[in-house]
């Protein structure tokens, strides 16, 4: 060998590949923590320009942070995080995306690999413990396995059924020098091959139990998100073609329009009564990209029993895992929505569905969704109403956090654009709203962010105010203040006598000082009627706000689906008073 | 039954369970097995018996046999589940198939002098079992067959002075000329 062997640019130490292949995946934010363990990956970020990194103030914000992102472009989250304690905070985002099917690529630095297994400083079994919480996940012991390992991460994330992946490199395969190769197809494990295509033939069977259906319900979820813009487009169209009710999970809002004349609202839980009675009536069920969940079912022997059900999922695990369904379609949804509308178009024409309408109408009129109003105090839904009315015109993406206030925006918040609507749902993760809106925020700087939290739950990740404002993320935390955890405490009061074990918030921080401690601004309103003001000021504002928006304490959040009850057993907010909550409830303890 | 009062109970499902062997291919890299233990401990599904190793090394496909059971809805699953795994290729029902041959191997540790030794010699070689060890006062007994025949073989033994048992758990393959 001779010295005049011109250098090869592929050869680079394994902190650089990291770097080189976020570039070459188009990743152009990571969210991340600094750590011994990975601190040769961050002297590489200090030294390009390519990737930004933003800082977070505590690991698990780094992976809602990526998970905001990631669910308001389509695009993976990225998150970076150090060995042993950032490892093991990063676990709950991971579970999240998981639930949630959102794809993230995470990055943890581990100890050097000698040291592995020696209970070595800031060491923990990384793959081991996320290894439930991931699609799937690696470490990697040698340089040369990296590139390969990096690439398929990305692949693994955001194909199939996407989620969140680990990659694990210790510290000597950081400093090591190998061969770097960008992304080819031979990256990924043979055995991984999701299937997109629908089979011909139960498209075709589906096709005609949708034309022949007098009683038909279209029942859309995540999985429309996750495919992408198109799926939502055709999802419209089917819709328009078919003139079929739609209805979509807590996941799917804004797949359809909220403003759309087909639109029955949310199902489920506390979804609205034409939704869960449409459900339970019909006899055609087409359910798109979502997984008939808990939430949705109820009991699953009650369940919708009279219909025959045709199912799309990409994840044949999905598919006959609470309920069996007559007509299962494995592929993309946005796939198979093309050739369910094609194959629709060409041999069947619009079914008569009048009479079905007009029983939906009866439902309708039932009004399900009604509250009273009040002069004197902001009632939660009312201000989520509000809310709503002040950001026509803009172009807005709402976070959430978990509980009470979380059921009000997805009720009364009306989303017309899919990516729009950012929500904690198979976890239920309390503290996922505010650094989602955080990383929402950097994917879309201009666009106006808002968390629509609880008083409990912002305080769990309430830190990455700070990130917000050493970023200039000007995200409006809009918490919703009953001064309780408000559903837990509706639990207790509907199923534990009301003994409102430790549900109350007891020393809330004051809001506004706390905002203005952070560097961003407080605002805090109790009436009604200074309200629309208040949050006009709020949206003008271009810092990070923490708005305090004081709201009725005991107020709970209808229409719920009462215990051991179906769907057509629903307990209405107007006709919920004592003594029929009191019958609706009676001696029950639930179980989840 | 009173049933608990929440709209969000699961009710017991009464359908029967029935026991199925899956034979399931395996890319053969780290951590692989503890993906699929962890799988069947994480989502609480059985498993009765579970045998892996190498079987194709140029190819570093590892062959798991599991025999699992549940009801047919969560045998279903339980195939879903394992497929959606990265590192598996293939996840077959032998029991559907209908055309599985399914073997174990037992050693079995004997203690017993006089009459007990003979007879279980006798019994030994009814079952076409072998001795591979021997002392004046014991054997062990090395016999493959399929599940049922080695319970019978050990449940014969017990009387006659049985110390141990070793078992590999099952594994199975297809009749006739295809592979799979
Ligand atoms: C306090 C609280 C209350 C709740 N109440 C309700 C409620 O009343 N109503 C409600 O709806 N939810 C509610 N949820 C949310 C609920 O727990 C579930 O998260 C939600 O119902 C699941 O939505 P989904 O079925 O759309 O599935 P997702 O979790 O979004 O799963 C998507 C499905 O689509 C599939 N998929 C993914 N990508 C594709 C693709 N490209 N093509 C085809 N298929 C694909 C996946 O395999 C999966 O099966 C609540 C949550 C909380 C925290
Ligand atoms: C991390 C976490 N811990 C506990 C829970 C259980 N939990 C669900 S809702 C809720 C109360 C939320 O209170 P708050 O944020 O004030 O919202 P509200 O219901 O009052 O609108 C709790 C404790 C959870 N979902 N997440």
């Amino acid at each position: 060998m001779s010295d005049s062997k011109p250098h090869d640019p592929n050869q680079m130490t394994g902190a650089a590949m990291i770097v080189r292949a976020l570039a070459d995946h188009g990743v152009k934010h990571i969210f991340g923590y600094p750590g011994g363990a990975v601190l040769p990956i961050y002297d590489e970020i200090y030294q390009q320009s390519e990737v930004e990194h933003i800082l977070v103030r505590h690991e698990q914000g780094a992976g809602h942070a990526a998970e905001g992102y990631a669910r308001s472009t389509g695009l993976p989250g990225v998150v970076l995080v150090t060995s042993g304690p950032g490892a093991t905070n990063m676990v709950t985002p991971l579970a999240d995306a998981l639930m949630d099917s959102i794809p993230l690529v995470c990055i943890t630095g581990q100890v050097p690999t000698h040291l592995i297994g020696n209970d070595a400083f800031q060491e923990c079994d990384t793959v081991g413990i996320t290894r439930p919480c991931t699609k799937h996940n690696w470490l990697v012991r040698d340089v040369n396995d990296l590139a390969k390992v990096l690439h398929e991460a990305f692949y693994v994330a955001t194909t199939g059924r996407p989620g969140p992946v680990v990659v694990d490199v210790p510290k000597d395969v950081q400093f090591a020098t190998g061969t770097y190769h960008p992304p080819r197809k031979s990256d990924v494990h043979i055995s991984y091959a999701p299937r997109v295509k629908g089979d011909a033939n139960a498209i075709r069977k589906a096709v005609s139990l949708l034309a022949g259906a007098r009683k038909p319900i279209i029942y859309s979820g995540g999985g429309v998100i996750n495919s992408g813009l198109a799926a939502s487009k055709l999802l419209r169209e089917l819709v328009e073609v078919t003139g079929f009710p739609i209805t979509s999970t807590l996941m799917g809002l804004g797949a359809y329009p909220a403003s759309g004349p087909n639109w029955l609202g949310m199902l489920g839980m506390h979804g609205t009564y034409e939704a869960n009675m449409a459900m339970h009536d019909c006899d055609v069920m087409l359910c798109v990209g979502a997984r008939f969940d808990d939430r949705i079912t109820g009991r699953t022997d009650a369940f919708s029993p009279n219909s025959k059900k045709i199912h799309i999922d990409i994840d044949p695990s999905s598919i006959n895992k609470n309920i069996r369904v007559d007509i299962p379609i494995i592929g993309d949804c946005g796939n198979v929505l093309g050739d369910i509308l094609q194959v629709f178009k060409s041999e069947a024409k619009k079914p008569d569905t009048k009479d079905w309408w007009k029983t939906i109408a009866t439902w309708r009129a039932r009004n399900s969704l009604a509250y009273k109003k009040n002069d004197d105090v902001i009632l939660p839904q009312y201000a989520i109403q509000r809310l709503f009315e002040a950001t026509r015109g803009h172009d807005t993406y709402i976070t959430t956090e978990v509980g009470q206030h979380q059921m009000w925006a997805a009720q009364f918040f009306g989303f017309e654009e899919p990516h729009r609507w950012m929500t904690s749902g198979g976890l239920g993760t309390m503290g996922y709203g505010l650094p989602a809106a955080l990383g929402v925020q950097v994917a879309h700087p201009d666009s106006l962010v808002i968390d629509i939290g609880g008083d409990a739950s912002v305080q769990m990740t309430m830190q990455e105010m700070s990130a917000a404002v050493q970023h200039e993320l000007p995200i409006k935390i809009f918490i919703l203040n009953n001064q309780y955890m408000g559903m837990v405490r509706q639990w207790q009061q509907l199923l534990h006598g009301n003994r409102l074990s430790h549900s109350y918030s007891e020393a809330l921080p004051d809001f506004v000082k706390l905002a203005e401690a952070y560097g961003g601004v407080g605002f805090q309103c109790s009436k009604p009627g200074d309200l629309d003001g208040a949050l006009q000021e709020m949206i003008k504002v271009k810092k990070p706000v923490l708005f305090d928006c004081r709201v009725a304490a005991l107020e709970n959040c209808f229409p719920m689906i009462p215990s051991g009850k179906a769907h057509n057993e629903m307990l209405l907010p107007l006709e919920a008073n004592d003594e029929a909550t009191a019958a609706a409830f009676a001696g029950g303890k639930a179980l989840v | 039954m009173e049933q608990p009062a929440s709209a969000y109970f699961m009710e017991e499902r009464h359908d029967p369970n029935e026991t199925h062997t899956l034979t399931v291919l395996v890319a053969n890299e780290p951590g692989v097995l503890a993906r699929v233990i962890g799988l069947f401990s994480g989502r609480g599904y059985n498993i009765e018996s579970l045998t892996v190793s190498e079987t194709e090394s140029h190819k570093h496909v590892s062959r798991i046999t599991i025999v699992t059971t549940g009801t047919p809805m969560v045998i279903t699953q339980i195939k879903h589940q394992l497929d959606r795994m990265i590192p598996v290729h293939r996840v077959v029902d032998m029991t559907l198939t209908g055309r599985s041959i399914e073997r174990e191997l037992a050693m079995v540790k004997l203690r017993g002098t006089g009459e007990h030794r003979v007879e279980a010699l006798r019994l030994a070689e009814a079952f076409r079992a072998r001795v591979i060890d021997a002392t004046i006062e014991s054997f062990v007994f090395e016999i493959t067959g399929n599940t049922g025949k080695i319970n019978q073989f050990i449940d014969l033994m017990r009387p006659l002075g049985l110390v141990e048992i070793s078992r590999t758990g099952v594994a199975a393959i297809s009749r006739g000329p295809e592979g799979m």
